[in-house]
């Protein structure tokens, strides 16, 4: 097995357990055209590599793998580079062990 | 939905919440208590230890039942290098007493334990229903809440907000401000699954007996923030958190670190063959006493992570959490007993109350800690845990170079590294910082 092999967060993710509200992302990233040195920041910090880049070199957030930490929050809410909500009462993330 | 009028709402069901419905509701007070997750501890991550002094407060005899994992009796702080580890350990027969001071535990299981304990108790505790705002009278007083249930407002005398680190309500509502980047860890947590012999033997353990491994050194590269691995009854979790501030200037991914705390050769030998079943992400409040926000208003109380009650230095957060939710609890009660209203006068003594008991007086006395570890990151996360590791490898490794050569290669490389001013200067503002 290869040592130094880049880390696979959705290796990861996929342990959880999630009840996706489809269509109903409870984070929104604020339309840019180039992202703020904070909103990039999230494309390491975020601890599930919800946010990507996207061609456009745009910041782009697909939350279904989203563990609900708050750290984008803490990040992004302040400058108004993203929306952020819990999940709708029961939906998200599901810990089994926490 | 809900028309009745309540004495009070609680706003979240961690340790907190809990404590602070339980409280309540124990003493005959009418109490709803709302989680947006399927259940008390779904949405809950933590370690976990939990302390059995502040739960004895709580509910004396929680030993009968409670899902309790191991409880401690070896605690191991690991200095990191590299490739190496300096360690203080400390093991004790002691804790193997009748009941014992500290116990791992998985939060989904406790909390639902516990919840359990607050049902019977007497309160309504709806889950999978997230609050989405207070609701203030015109004088700014909050006097309920409205949810994502629908049907609009639900009243009680006051509002407990256990909403957690991240709570939105109270910081939406401006009675308290977001916490900052340099004021919350972002911690990760995986679960590895052994057979439970395998456990107790890589740790040295036997029966219920736990250990406990608190790591601090390169693995953070430099930034403020510590690695543990604890021992439950078939799993052990591992997990790694750095102030989110260190990891944006940074650049490193949490899992990326993690993955190379968990490869570091210290390390990987206790998890090898292990199952991970679950990954999860949490922010720990850091700031300390200087970041506590104001605790109490007209109508509404904060306690646990949400008031950033959290001991960075002893990584004590669930039993300042489960105390304060008693002790405002507590407060309420009296208050309410007293047939007053639920004023900012009336409430402040729960604030009173939280001052005199150790969760106040532990955070002011490492008031100046936080600071002066997070503006020396390097130094004490890096630089001296290298220096230490070496000056170790040097002491043991036996080469036939004279002892006295080996003392003053030791000597020279601190001071190299850190001149005899900063060495004297960090241990005099490290001494004045514990004090």
């Amino acid at each position: 097995m290869a040592t130094e092999t880049a880390v696979r967060v959705e290796d990861k993710l996929f342990q959880n357990r999630y009840l996706v509200d489809a269509g109903r992302a409870h984070i929104k990233v604020r339309p840019h055209t180039t992202p703020s040195a904070a909103l990039r920041s999230l494309l390491t910090t975020c601890p599930a590599r919800c946010y990507e880049l996207n061609d456009k070199g745009q910041v782009e957030i697909t939350a279904d793998g989203c563990v609900e930490c708050g750290t984008c929050r803490i990040i992004g809410e302040p400058s108004g580079d993203i929306e952020w909500n819990y999940p709708r009462g029961g939906y998200g993330v599901l810990f089994k062990f926490g | 939905m809900i028309d009745e009028r309540f004495d009070a709402i609680v706003v979240g069901a961690g340790m907190a919440g809990n404590a602070a419905a339980y409280t309540m509701a124990s003493r005959g007070l009418k109490v709803l208590q709302l989680e947006r997750g399927e259940y008390s501890g779904s949405k809950n991550v933590q370690g976990a230890i939990l302390y059995a002094d502040m739960m004895e407060k709580i509910i004396p005899d929680f030993r009968e039942d409670a899902p309790l994992e191991r409880h401690l009796i070896e605690q191991r702080f690991w200095m990191m290098g590299e490739n190496s580890h300096t360690g203080l350990h400390y093991r004790s027969d002691d804790f193997n007493e009748e009941k014992p001071n500290r116990y791992t535990i998985i939060r989904a299981q406790f909390d639902k334990w516990f919840s359990s304990k607050v049902r019977e108790a007497g309160a309504l505790v709806v889950c999978e229903t997230t609050v989405t705002e207070l609701v203030q009278d015109a004088y700014g007083k909050v006097i309920g809440v409205k949810t994502d249930r629908g049907g609009g407002q639900i009243h009680a005398d006051v509002v407990v907000l256990a909403e957690g680190v991240t709570g939105l309500l109270g910081a939406r509502a401006g009675l308290r401000k977001i916490p900052k980047p340099t004021e919350v860890a972002l911690a990760v947590k995986e679960m590895h699954f052994l057979p439970q012999e395998v456990i107790e033997q890589r740790f040295n353990v036997k029966g219920n007996e736990g250990a406990v491994i608190e790591a601090a050194g390169t693995i953070s590269e430099g930034m403020t923030g510590m690695g543990f691995l604890y021992t439950n009854r078939e799993c052990v979790s591992v997990g790694l958190g750095c102030l989110v501030s260190d990891f944006q200037k940074s650049g490193e991914s949490p899992y990326t670190l993690l993955e190379k705390f968990k490869r570091h050769p210290s390390i990987a030998p206790l998890l090898e063959g292990s199952e991970v079943k679950e990954y999860a992400a949490h922010l720990i409040p850091e700031g300390g006493f200087k970041s506590i926000p104001q605790l109490y208003g007209e109508g509404w109380v904060v306690v646990g992570d949400a008031a950033q009650l959290n001991n960075a230095i002893h990584r004590e957060g669930s039993n300042l959490a489960m105390t304060s939710g008693r002790i405002a609890g507590e407060a309420i009660f009296q208050v309410k007993s007293r047939k007053e209203p639920m004023t900012t006068a009336n409430l402040s003594l729960y604030k009173k109350m939280l001052d005199d008991s150790f969760v106040i007086k532990d955070l002011k006395k490492y008031k100046d800690m936080p600071q002066l570890l997070h503006i020396q990151s390097q130094n004490f996360f890096l630089t001296y845990p290298q220096l230490v590791n070496k000056a170790m490898q040097n002491f043991v490794r036996v080469d036939g170079t004279p002892k006295k050569e080996k003392e003053k290669m030791t000597v020279k490389s601190f001071t190299s590294a850190r001149s005899w001013a900063g060495l004297f200067g960090d241990a005099f503002k490290l001494a004045r910082a514990w004090r």
